[in-house]
């Protein structure tokens, strides 16, 4: 029987009892649905985080102060560590010193809420310079301006919030001129930025950006940084700019042994293979749970295939009486059962596809706006096989047993 | 060379039934032979072997001059695919598949090119008489009906030997006698026929008559067939 006939005959099959062919393919449905699921918002959530850091760019690393931490109990120290300071950010700018160097920003994180008349909002205030913020992250404020470099050698007072900071404290009325209260010290608002969402880790919208230098004299009384973001001439510069910059701070802070650096350069590279591993790790970790439910389709499969073969016994009987042989058989139930899990592996993507869009849309609506639906070709592709396969593995087993079966038995069979 | 030659055929069951003790017979080619018997006489069981469905305990059986030891699972099916034609007391018909495709059934088991099937699947049906009923599938037939549509089955590979197992086992007398027509006219054509039954009326048609008991073959007679084409000529 040539391959045509054969996916007719077992196509015919399967359609012939059509509830008991869908209620067969259900745990495959689940299965590969699922699959589908886990594997679209994964990449999702890897794209938006990604995206976040590509925000900062290949080329941008950050230096920390304090030990490179090896483990969670370590990034206690990096907190209060003070080793990185406005001398430091002189010397790294200096062409001599880092040549790959195009510039680099100070930055102190100042705990704390925002206030306003009568009202107060949690949000998170950066000391920084707006300017490289803006173009790090390209951002530029909706209404206003940006403070400048002179701003931050004069510690000025001033500010740029975030959208919602803006909503949260003035309501209707726009912020631009007004006077907010951080930690006692009032600041004047000179730029609102538009609604952007989340950005490498930053939520800009709950944002105030402060001059660092300000940040460090007048909120938090000390001198030195929390850590500073670099950014060098292009991504293929940062491997040269790292060993420039731990040069110059061993120099700086006077360190022979390498063991005893108080401070650490971090690079988005690292960052983001960093993150790829942890998603990856927890896609595999739930897609195995996710084969345990295919598994278990399977044996639903294999189990109504062992039924189906049964009933047939009569006609297994004839076809052989009619000159089929055992591959002949074999091929019809095999065929029968890849067609019943192929077809659950066609539904499962496509609900899979549905689910993770209707997801998609809750997710930018509650976690992040730039959350964007991607279906996963790759898992659609791979699920389609798997599924296959499934129904390969475990149609194996009663195609054989319909095949071994001889001809004049089969026929007797009542 | 006889077409079928059994030589001290025997078979024995799982159970320790022997069906069959000892068998032996030669048909040749062109026979219309009847193999007669009580239920249990292992007249069934002796139609499965020759016709490849079963395999024998001890003996030889020669088909067509070669030991049947010696075809392989694949050559048997092969043969029962071209060479071999059976028609089954309970019709065996596929069901919701029209009749034209049961009767295309044994051609896609075999080598024939797929542009002659449709005109070999039309000549079959015709020479039943069941043109007008090709698409229909088999619950919308008639007993007499389904049986000719197994009858022309069994021809559309053109086989030399058709196997009938009581084939109007199942029938009315009108019924049987159309398909004891067919038969006969296929014997006619030049087909051998081996034909299973207990009726009497059924064995007049043919041109020999094989009895059997209790495994063992009680007479084999040559007679000159009393019925033909529905008319009564030898009384």
């Amino acid at each position: 029987m040539n391959i045509r006939d054969s996916f007719t005959t077992s196509t015919k099959a399967v359609t012939a009892n059509k509830t008991r062919s869908a209620l067969t393919v259900l745990g495959i449905v689940i299965g590969i649905t699922s699959i589908m699921l886990i594997v679209s918002i994964g990449s999702g959530a890897q794209n938006l985080i990604l995206g976040e850091i590509g925000g900062l760019g290949a080329e941008t690393l950050v230096i920390r102060p304090g030990r490179e931490p090896k483990g969670p109990s370590d990034f206690g120290q990096t907190l209060f560590a003070d080793s990185l300071n406005e001398r430091d950010a002189t010397l790294l700018r200096r062409k001599e010193n880092v040549p790959d160097l195009v510039d680099i920003m100070p930055s102190v994180l100042v705990p704390g809420s925002v206030s306003y008349g009568g009202e107060t909002y949690g949000a998170q205030v950066f000391g920084g310079s707006a300017r490289f913020f803006s173009e790090a992250f390209d951002i530029f404020p909706e209404r206003g301006f940006l403070f400048t470099e002179s701003d931050i050698r004069s510690k000025a007072t001033v500010a740029v919030i975030g959208s919602k900071v803006e909503d949260e404290l003035f309501g209707e009325e726009s912020a631009i001129g007004k006077s907010i209260t951080i930690r006692g010290k009032k600041f004047r608002v000179i730029g609102v930025l538009p609604k952007k969402g989340q950005v490498a880790f930053i939520n800009f919208d709950e944002t105030v950006i402060i001059p660092y230098s300000t940040a460090q004299s007048y909120l938090l009384g000390i001198d030195h940084y929390h850590e500073m973001i670099a950014k060098t001439r292009g991504p293929e510069y940062v491997e040269s700019a790292i060993v420039d910059i731990t040069r110059t701070l061993r120099d700086s802070h006077n360190i022979t042994d390498p063991k005893k650096d108080d401070f650490y350069v971090v690079t988005q590279q690292a960052l983001v293979n960093q993150i790829k591993t942890i998603l990856g790790a927890l896609t595999a970790f739930l897609s195995s749970v996710v084969a345990i439910a295919l598994v278990v389709g399977g044996i639903g499969i294999m189990n109504i295939m062992l039924v189906s073969v049964t009933e047939r016994t009569r006609e297994i009987g004839l076809r052989k009486a009619l000159g089929a042989t055992r591959k002949d058989i074999m091929r019809q139930f095999l065929l029968e059962a890849i067609i019943l899990t192929s077809l659950g592996g066609l539904i499962g993507i496509f609900l899979g596809a549905v689910l993770s869009f209707l997801a998609s849309i809750a997710l930018q609506k509650f976690v992040s706006a730039s959350w964007a639906f991607s279906f996963p070709l790759g898992a659609a592709v791979l699920s389609l096989l798997v599924s296959a396969g499934v129904g390969l593995i475990f149609g194996l087993y009663p195609a054989r047993k319909a095949a071994s079966k001889s001809p004049m038995e089969a026929l007797r069979y009542e | 060379m006889p077409l079928i030659e059994a030589k001290l055929v025997k078979k024995n069951y799982p159970d320790g039934t022997e069906a069959l003790r000892g068998i032996n017979l030669k048909i040749e080619k062109g026979e219309f032979v009847a193999i007669m018997g009580p239920s249990g006489s292992g007249k069934s069981t002796l139609l499965h072997i020759l016709g490849f469905l079963d395999s024998l305990s001890d003996g030889e059986y020669f088909f067509k001059g070669v030991l049947s030891s010696e075809y392989s699972e694949d050559e048997m099916a092969k043969l029962r695919n071209t060479r071999i034609g059976f028609v089954f007391q309970m019709f065996n018909l596929l069901a919701r598949t029209s009749v034209a495709d049961n009767v295309k059934l044994p051609l896609q088991y075999s080598n024939v090119p797929e542009s002659e099937w449709q005109d070999r699947v039309n000549r079959a049906i015709e020479s039943v008489g069941l043109s007008h009923r090709k698409e229909f599938e088999p619950s919308k037939l008639s007993g007499g009906e389904k049986q000719r549509v197994a009858i022309a089955r069994a021809l559309v590979n053109d086989p030399e030997i058709i196997f009938a197992d009581e084939p109007t086992g199942n029938l009315d007398s009108r019924s049987s006698a159309v398909i004891l027509e067919t038969l006969s006219k296929l014997h006619a054509e030049g087909h051998t026929i081996i034909l299973i039954t207990h009726e009497t009326f059924t064995a007049e048609y043919a041109e020999r008559i094989v009895r059997l008991r209790d495994g063992k073959i009680e007479s084999d007679e040559r007679v000159k067939a009393r019925r033909k084409n529905g008319e009564e000529f030898v009384k």
